[in-house]
């Protein structure tokens, strides 16, 4: 019976555990819940996974009432990966919470801090399983509203502003996804995803959807923060508790990425997106933009977490990049970044929260000599740089192998040598911390700093190993990836 | 607003009709224009108005901080269990159609709870977002 | 073309501009808050005018009628008249704690405060 709703079960179970966590008021309870919920998630996306990948697409009719009225929470491959994603990083950095949120939230607020986690992933998780428009808005704002709040959680008194200006920025960004929802219904009179897929075509170059496209692809780039929609992201990150960082980070924009595959590719479809409109002349000049110039911002700071927050604007761009060619490999480079990147930052920030931690700063100078004394964070922390960079034998490597063969496959050699010059770069601003990790000193009369605990390191490093072990066995995430292109360039739902 | 005698006279009068009409609002959503979010709203604008008059520290006894936590979380419970009802009786998620021995009761009867669920969860966030601005920085006053 | 008889989405045009402006010229976090209100009431207004249809009624089922007003617009929008709700209850916590850490909620101040520290 379980395996029948499991796409409805992926929603809910972290939903109802999201209110007993406000009513449990000891943290470690709220703390035990969200963590059974959020592992339970796991399991089903597995689950889901597996099944996607044997018997094809699910589809669930919420109460019952048929697809086209009813809302229907669809799961294809590109979804379920999307799900699976959302939902590890999830699993992993709950445990990890535990202490880092005793150390910088006050004790009062950790079961509110649980609940919000939990509806933030459920709204992330709801964005990707759901198959109508407007309910994937709804989705959309719970995990903002959310995660406006888990940022000003923050101990910084700027996490405040930078979470108002998240709010400012998300709400527009929203707000616009759903003028363009409005328009769609309008002159389609559905909101099912797959209903609408098949009425747009017929309307051809109508006003009313090109206005539609245009909100909603604003309204999507504001939410993954492609340059230069970008301006609330490095705060937000920077001023954030650690685990929050970690999880937004490697989700987040994730989920806003796959809102704008859904809506180019599935709804709209890829003739009237790429050919018609010609997306490509504003997504790859917009990527290559946000790759160089945010990996040189990125090369300035003194904030490694802000550091890291412009690095994931580059990485972004690259995503996006691979979306723009709209080549089987080009999206293929796109599909299977979202992971890679999505537990390469994911590792790192959480390594950053370990060093925070011990440390109790995230300031460049303030790692002098880590490399030392807390010699398991700082080689987590080494080996995301080298995805960062793409090293072969990690994740990023991957990501980039698909990206220049997608390119080349265009005969764009410039594109592809823009895409080196962002791993060099990358290695620039990598290099700095390592130099001070590594080959300073510890500073005279420090307080003797200890190596982070388990609990944190060993989420740490599932992220970080998880970055290495899908660098060399690449038949899950490009597989499913590949897959997941060619659906969409197919235009089949 | 200890001497304006008719404001407190008004309101108190005027309490139990607007406790009342949120009540009407809420059940008889099912035949007619209303719903859960207007009752919860028009609900907690009876106590809004009474922490107006009164002051906030005599609307908590009435309504104190943990109360109002847990009807928060009830109500959303209370929609969720209708959803699994319906999953454990046989249907798909939220089906009403099992909840009863036809459908039409059924429906009716899923309608009732869930909107009850949403009245409960709107009052309560909307009389916790009172209290939150009108108490901060003061002596709980 | 019958520009009049569009009245609707000419309001909702003016509301989303002067709410957008808003949000964008003003310093001030609660002018701020209220120019994102203006803003998505343009857009509660674009789909409420949306599933009105002339002479319908309320989408009640009575003898006698036949035209109903299509109410699902309605719906959608209810709800996001309550993420509306949430996000500018959210907003104006966000300013209340703002103006208790720095003492001020021009932004310009704000960014002063930020650059010394």
């Amino acid at each position: 019976m379980i395996a029948a709703h499991l796409p409805v079960l992926q929603i809910v179970v972290p939903l109802i555990a999201a209110p007993l966590c406000l009513l449990l008021r000891r943290g470690a309870l709220a703390w035990g819940l969200a963590l059974l919920a959020s592992w339970a998630a796991l399991a089903m996306s597995v689950l889901l996974l597996s099944q996607v990948l044997s018997d094809g697409p699910v589809s669930y009719a919420l109460g019952d009432w048929a697809a086209p009225w009813g809302i229907e929470y669809r799961v294809d491959s590109i979804n379920a990966f999307v799900l699976l994603i959302v939902s590890a990083v999830g699993a992993v950095i709950l445990p990890y919470a535990r202490r880092s949120v005793a150390h910088e939230i006050p004790a009062e607020q950790h079961s509110a801090f649980y609940t919000a986690f939990l509806l933030c992933l459920t709204g992330l998780l709801g964005v990707a399983i759901t198959g109508d428009a407007f309910n994937l808005f709804v989705f959309l704002e719970i995990s903002s509203l959310s995660s406006y709040v888990l940022i000003a959680l923050g101990r910084d008194r700027r996490a405040l502003t930078a979470a108002f200006q998240y709010l400012v920025m998300g709400t527009i960004g929203a707000t616009f996804i759903v003028i363009g929802i409005g328009l769609l219904y309008m002159v389609t009179g559905t909101l099912n995803m797959a209903d609408l897929a098949q009425r747009l075509p017929p309307l051809g170059q109508n006003r009313t959807v090109v206005v539609a496209f245009a909100f909603l692809t604003i309204g999507a780039s504001l939410k993954l923060a492609l340059f230069p929609l970008h301006y609330w992201l490095p705060n937000a990150y920077t001023y954030a508790p650690s685990a929050v960082t970690g999880f937004l980070a490697a989700t987040a924009t994730k989920v806003a990425v796959y809102i704008l595959l859904r809506f180019f590719f599935t709804i709209f479809g890829p003739e009237f997106a790429i050919e018609t409109l010609t997306l490509q002349h504003l997504l790859v000049p917009l990527a290559v933009i946000a790759i160089l110039v945010c990996s040189t911002v990125a090369i300035f700071q003194d904030n490694i977490k802000r550091m890291l927050a412009y690095s994931s604007l580059a990485q972004i761009g690259y995503i996006v990049l691979g979306i723009g060619m709209a080549s089987p490999t080009g999206l293929t480079a796109g599909i299977v970044h979202l992971f890679n990147h999505a537990m390469t930052k994911g590792g790192l920030f959480l390594a950053l929260g370990c060093i925070f931690l011990r440390v109790g700063s995230v300031r460049l100078e303030s790692m002098q000599g880590l490399g030392r004394t807390m010699p398991w964070t700082m080689f987590a922390f080494v080996l995301g740089g080298l995805s960062l960079i793409g090293v072969p034998l990690t994740v990023g490597f991957i990501s980039k192998w698909y990206l220049v063969q997608a390119a080349l496959e265009q005969d764009s050699w410039l594109l592809a040598a823009l895409v080196l010059a962002g791993s060099l770069l990358a290695i620039i601003y990598v290099w700095r911390v390592v130099e001070v990790a590594y080959l300073r000193p510890p500073p005279a009369g420090a307080a003797a700093v200890r190596e982070a605990p388990l609990s944190m390191l060993i989420p740490t490093w599932v992220l970080i190993g998880a970055s290495i072990y899908f660098g060399v066995d690449t038949s899950l995430t490009v597989g499913v990836a590949n897959k997941a292109a060619v659906m969409l360039l197919g235009g089949a739902p | 607003m200890q001497r304006h005698l008719v404001l407190r006279v008004t309101t108190k009068l005027l309490m139990p009709f607007i406790l009342l009409f949120a009540l009407y609002v809420q059940f008889h959503g099912d035949f007619g224009p209303g719903g859960g979010f207007q009752a919860g709203v028009i609900f907690g604008a009876g106590f809004i108005l009474y922490a107006l008059v009164y002051g906030i520290k005599n609307a908590r006894l009435v309504a104190p901080d943990y109360v109002i936590r847990v009807l928060i979380a009830a109500g959303l419970l209370l929609y969720i269990g209708v959803g699994f009802a319906g999953l454990f009786l046989g249907g798909k998620f939220l089906d009403y159609n099992v909840l009863a021995s036809d459908p039409v009761s059924g429906q009716h009867l899923g309608i009732l709870l869930v909107e009850l669920g949403v009245g409960v969860t709107v009052a309560a966030t909307m009389i916790t977002v009172f209290f939150a601005f009108a108490a901060r920085g003061r002596d709980e006053g | 073309m019958d520009v009049l008889g569009l009245y609707n989405y000419w309001i909702v045009i003016v509301l989303m501009m002067t709410g957008f402006y808003v949000v964008i010229s003003r310093g001030n976090l609660i002018k701020k808050v209220v120019g994102l209100n203006i803003f998505q009431t343009s857009v509660f207004i674009l789909y409420i005018s949306m599933g009105k249809i002339i002479g319908g009624t309320a989408p009640i089922v009575a003898p006698g009628v036949t035209v109903y007003s299509n109410p699902l617009p309605h719906v959608l929008i209810l709800t996001a008249i309550v993420v509306g709700v949430a996000t500018t209850a959210l907003g104006l916590t966000l300013i209340v704690r703002i103006k208790e850490a720095f003492g001020t909620v021009e932004e310009s101040e704000i960014l002063q405060q930020r650059d010394d520290t």
